[in-house]
């Protein structure tokens, strides 16, 4: 497979990152790269096979519902870009 | 001083033949004259590092000690410690001063280590020679035109010059094992699960692990008895009872079963390394062991797997970083997407970039099956060729890498051929099984590691076994020159 440059552009949108021109080009033969790699894995025949999650194969634990944290929302919010009021400061997403 | 392991620094911090102060003195001052050179650490702060010092001496006074009251310890920068900058070797988090602490460099505190400092890394540990990293590449103690290996290559290079006694890593795809090899350390990456992964910065969260990195097996035992055991905090801990990862070092090796994967010893490795590698095994059959071949028929495809399974999860845990919470956020943007979008263009690196966007794109609509599961199904079929091996085996031995440390600048500019450098230490990683790296030789001056690899659960049992070996052999005990 090869990826086309319109597609390197789409997939930098949705991971929310901006892309210019030239670096989408760059990308575009990195990626291509790495895919022929990866491609290897097409060739096996894993019918059957049940997909490996994790290591030991566990089901997530359960906890009592319990609130367990104290507060430091002070703390959290001091190494924020921007907050005001105990809020974080984003650009205005409503006009 | 700096050549004495933890058990004998322990002794003499006990027997007041040198004070913590004194101790954590000793490498501040090394860090000072030599780490301009070798960039090993990200940040130090003397201050810091001597008031734990100083409480590590109140301690000892009272009779409080544990193995590890007043060692310092450098710890890998992807470890959160309250009041420490922790940037996990990225922009995004050059100013980042964290509000509390991993859980691994909590019970380290509370065993009284003294924080030496933060260790370089490769970018979210997404890298195999340390020249990822936003502060800079590390250079090798060995050879300084070299890589240190990675991602944990700080830390390795920080062991190796004496810049620290022993220091913590993480091992996603060989990030403990890989850079331990290339400066002729100890390294041992504990089974998935054993080390509690809260407030280490996630990668891939179902491979990651913390694990011990030193000169020695028996000092990589006493740091694991401290970092691991269970945490509610960590929803893929293991409940277990705690381990003693000493209990078994001294066992004589007389019947040990050591299974040799033809796959990892085909082509591929530099011969010169791989006699290192045979001269190890032949030691092993000095000291009793058997050997027997073994086979791990997908081990080739380790690395497809893991470059789809890593990537996608990658691409999910990294889309914290938006700007909003905490780190890096653009100076100037149009809108909210306009400000995600520049954040993580400015702040992210390029092979983080790259990495999200295979991860986006293998977890995209109309590809998951083909990538994603395909990837987790090869997955189970790499971790069976080890369960079926550990039938006939009790550990398995190899190279760690297939060379010594490349040149600076080598493949930085290929992914593909980095990629392919960590080939003998991916599978480990995804069939979530403990490995270690031993020194086993030098090849030009330069360190080769032997591989360890063992079933789940048995990291007393692989300690034991690395032990032995470097009773009988000193190349653990090898130094690089240049650095008095």
């Amino acid at each position: 497979m090869s990826l086309s440059l319109e597609q390197v552009h789409r997939v930098a949108q949705l991971a929310r990152l901006e892309i210019s021109d030239a670096e989408a080009e760059t990308t575009r033969t990195q990626l291509n790269a790495i895919f022929t790699l990866i491609e290897a894995m097409q060739a096996v025949d894993t019918k059957g096979i049940e997909p490996m999650a994790h290591a030991q194969d566990l089901s997530q634990r359960l906890r009592p519902d319990e609130v367990t944290e104290t507060d430091r929302r002070g703390a959290f919010q001091a190494v924020s870009p921007e907050v005001e009021a105990g809020l974080f400061l984003v650009p205005k997403v409503i006009e | 001083m700096i050549e004495r392991s933890l058990k004998s620094l322990a002794a003499a911090l006990a027997g007041k033949e040198i004070s913590s102060v004194e101790l954590t003195q000793t490498y501040l001052d090394r860090i000072a004259r030599l780490n301009p050179d070798i960039n090993a650490y990200i940040t130090v702060a003397p201050e810091k590092s001597l008031a734990q010092a100083k409480a590590a001496d109140a301690r000892i006074a009272a009779g409080q000690t544990t193995a590890l009251t007043g060692i310092p310890l450098a710890q890998k920068d992807i470890f959160c410690a309250q009041g420490w900058r922790t940037t996990c070797g990225s922009k995004m988090l050059d100013n980042f001063v964290s509000p509390y602490d991993a859980t691994v460099i909590e019970r380290l505190n509370t065993a009284g280590a003294v924080i030496l400092g933060k260790t370089n890394m490769d970018e979210f540990a997404m890298g195999s020679s340390n020249e990822t990293s936003y502060f800079g590449a590390v250079k090798n103690p060995w050879d300084r035109d070299r890589v240190s290996g990675g991602s944990s290559g700080g830390s390795a290079a920080a062991v190796a010059a004496r810049l620290a006694p022993a220091a913590t890593a993480t091992d996603t795809g060989g990030s403990i094992r890989q850079p331990a090899a290339l400066c002729g350390l100890t390294g041992l990456k504990p089974t998935y699960g054993v080390v509690s992964r809260y407030g280490m910065i996630a990668y891939a969260s179902s491979l990651d692990q913390g694990g011990p990195m030193a000169r020695s097996a028996e000092d990589c035992a006493l740091l694991l008895d401290a970092m691991a055991g269970f945490d509610p905090r960590d929803s893929t801990s293991l409940e277990r009872p705690a381990d003693d990862y000493l209990r078994d070092l001294e066992r004589p090796l007389a019947g040990l079963r050591i299974g040799l994967p033809k796959e990892f010893f085909g082509e591929g490795c530099d011969a010169a390394v791989m006699a290192s590698i045979e001269a190890a095994i032949a030691e092993y059959r000095k000291l009793g062991a058997e050997t027997v071949e073994v086979s791990l028929p997908n081990m080739k495809l380790s690395v497809p797997a893991y470059y789809v399974i890593a990537p996608a999860e990658a691409s999910s845990n990294l889309s914290r970083y938006d700007g909003v919470r905490y780190g890096y956020r653009a100076p100037e943007y149009a809108d909210l997407n306009d400000m995600y979008a520049k954040t993580r263009a400015q702040g992210f690196g390029d092979e983080v970039k790259r990495r999200i966007l295979i991860g986006t794109y293998v977890l995209s609509h109309g590809y998951y099956d083909a990538y994603y599961l395909q990837a987790q199904r090869i997955r189970r079929l790499i971790a069976d060729d080890f369960r079926t091996a550990f039938k006939q085996c009790d550990v398995i031995m190899g190279p760690t890498s297939p060379t010594t440390a490349f040149k600076l600048g080598e493949k930085i500019d290929d992914p593909v051929q980095m990629y392919l450098f960590d080939i003998f230490t991916l599978g480990v990683n995804l069939a979530g099984l403990p490995g270690m790296s031993v020194p086993c030789g030098l090849v030009d001056g330069l360190p080769v590691g032997l591989q360890l690899i063992g079933d789940y659960f048995s990291e007393a049992r692989l300690l034991n076994v690395a032990h032995r070996y470097q009773q009988a052999t000193d190349w653990h005990l090898r130094r690089p020159a240049g650095l008095d």
